[in-house]
């Protein structure tokens, strides 16, 4: 790990302003980005801790409804009241996160910033990583790689657990930068780079997400995830559900760039859940999915998890 | 840019290094408002530092900012730290760069807690911090001041060991015995959190620590006998 300065401040106008220093980076959880940087695959040259930040932590109900702090760690946030009563879909995500010390460690704004898992990434080559004019991961080993989304040479999925439940639920989050504050839709903080020069995040320089707020619109939801083993690891396959009168929305995880919003699915579940409308929902997300040479399995891991995530809800 | 409008807090001025003390109150209100029966301050009852309940990580180098009402920035030399660990006042000079495991393995002589993946994966360097268990590995050294530090040092010792820890050795829930610590710590915190744990809560909390052996059946064992629910395998 390279040498960095660190910096505490107390208020979140301050982070900005320390973080508006070349090569500044905010630090939160520190379960992903402590790794990253001991890979190499990270090295600021400050970090911007946010964890001593009063106003970043802690949920409460707002007019707006359930406003998260972006340092609210994901253990607590799981038993809060409003969170297993309204939102199911999300405490099932964080359930999902089976390692206790990451549920004490990890916040909500980390889970959402959170880099991808691809072990090109991770090992230095970059999100979009180039060999000789072709994705090295097109070309090698992609088992855990996109099946949307994957026509360009961008093919690491989004390991966010909360991105799918709460894009379904229609949440919103502020950012916080040197212009001020901004409200974005959730889905927005996320793009697919066409190089690794760029960000997969919309955010600008020197701008941290301060909170979520989640609207307390009335639905069914839940999140279902498919993974290899009981113990802690990321899924192979997540899918959140929430549906009421006004319609359903269906978010895929692990499965594209970014968290992949399927209006096709969502069509299915429009005129209610049923068993049938379930099978339906995941096959037509399904329907546009596209295999790389050896994740063709996540297809069907993703069908399965789009329909048990709305008969969850259901 | 920022680095002249921000200077490197110097040396010199740093105060005596003392843990901070300020309780925060609003992650206990705020964030834990349905935390079940474990409580960080349940936790930290007898404690002698039980004012430093502090989500806030803060620092000497925190209170020198304020006192400057502006933002302090250390390293990225070695900056002077002070920590609470198992109750104990501890100083040293590191860099912000020191993860929590390197200053307790490498600077605090405390190697209870074991570097196997240094990626936050394994559970052998699990500690608890304020009464959670944490990936040292993933914390920072400086980020652990003013939080009450518990390593498997300070869960029981040799001649006076709590449960888990004599019921580890009744059931021989180890083989290399090196993610021990780790799982030890777990299980401790598992037992706050949950005094009468069923399986799928043994195997849920349980689930951030790693065994290569597959000493798991010994483990669950263990802790099903430490929480006075018997003593069968598995």
């Amino acid at each position: 790990m390279r040498a960095f300065e660190y910096s505490s401040p107390r208020t979140a106008e301050d982070a900005i302003r320390m973080l508006s220093a070349e090569g500044a980076v905010a630090l939160a959880g520190g379960t992903d980005l402590l790794s990253l940087m001991k890979d190499g695959a990270a090295a600021p040259s400050r970090l911007v801790n946010l964890k001593a930040i009063p106003d970043l932590t802690g949920a409460h109900e707002t007019d707006g409804g359930l406003h998260i702090g972006a340092t609210t760690r994901l253990g607590p946030l799981g038993e809060h009241r409003v969170i297993r009563e309204s939102f199911p879909a999300v405490a099932q995500a964080i359930a999902g996160v089976r390692s206790r010390q990451v549920l004490s460690m990890r916040t909500v704004g980390g889970d959402l910033l959170q880099r991808p898992r691809c072990w090109y990434f991770r090992a230095g080559f970059g999100l979009v990583p180039m060999h000789d004019g072709q994705s090295m991961a097109k070309t090698g080993d992609n088992r855990y790689h996109a099946i949307f989304g994957n026509a360009g040479d961008a093919v690491f999925v989004n390991p966010s657990s909360l991105a799918p439940p709460l894009i379904a639920l229609g949440a919103s989050a502020t950012v916080l930068g040197p212009d001020g504050e901004r409200t974005v839709r959730v889905e927005d903080l996320y793009r697919t780079p066409a190089s690794s020069d760029e960000s997969e995040f919309t955010l600008g320089a020197a701008e941290i997400v301060t909170g979520v707020t989640i609207p307390m619109r009335s639905s069914r939801n839940a999140t279902y995830e498919i993974r290899n083993r009981k113990g802690f690891d990321w899924p192979l396959a997540a899918a959140s559900v929430a549906a009421s009168d006004g319609g359903a929305r269906v978010v895929l995880g692990h499965a594209a760039p970014t968290p992949w919003m399927s209006a096709a699915a969502a069509g299915a579940l429009a005129g209610g859940i049923s068993e049938a409308s379930a099978e339906a929902a995941g096959d037509a997300a399904v329907a546009d999915a596209a295999a790389l040479s050896g994740n063709g399995y996540k297809i069907q891991l993703a069908r399965v998890a789009v329909k048990r995530a709305a008969l969850a809800a259901m | 840019m920022a680095q002249t409008r921000y200077p490197k807090t110097p040396r010199e001025e740093q105060p005596e290094a003392s843990p901070a003390t300020s309780p925060d109150e609003r992650i206990d209100s705020a964030e834990t408002g349905a935390r079940g029966p474990f409580s960080r301050r349940q936790f930290l009852r007898g404690s002698a530092a039980a004012g430093a309940a502090s989500a806030g990580l803060l620092s000497g180098i925190l209170d020198d900012a304020e006192a400057q009402d502006e933002p302090g920035v250390a390293g990225p030399g070695a900056v002077d730290m002070a920590f609470k660990i198992n109750g104990k006042a501890y100083v040293a000079t590191l860099e912000p760069r020191v993860t929590l495991l390197d200053a307790l393995r490498n600077h605090l002589d405390l190697t209870g807690a074991k570097k196997v993946c240094d990626r936050g994966t394994c559970g052998a360097c699990t500690v608890l911090l304020n009464g959670d268990p944490v990936y040292a590995c993933s914390v920072l050294a400086i980020e652990a001041q003013g939080s009450e530090v518990t390593t498997v040092e300070g869960i029981g010792s040799p001649a006076n060991m709590h449960p888990i820890q004599q019921a580890f050795v009744d059931h021989d829930a180890q083989q290399c015995g090196f993610c021990t610590p780790g799982f030890v710590v777990a299980s401790a915190a598992l037992l706050n959190r949950h005094p009468n744990p069923d399986q799928d809560t043994v195997h849920r909390e349980l689930g951030g620590n790693l065994c290569r052996c597959g000493t798991y059946a010994g483990i669950r064992a263990a802790v099903a006998q430490a929480a006075g629910g018997g003593t069968t395998n598995g």
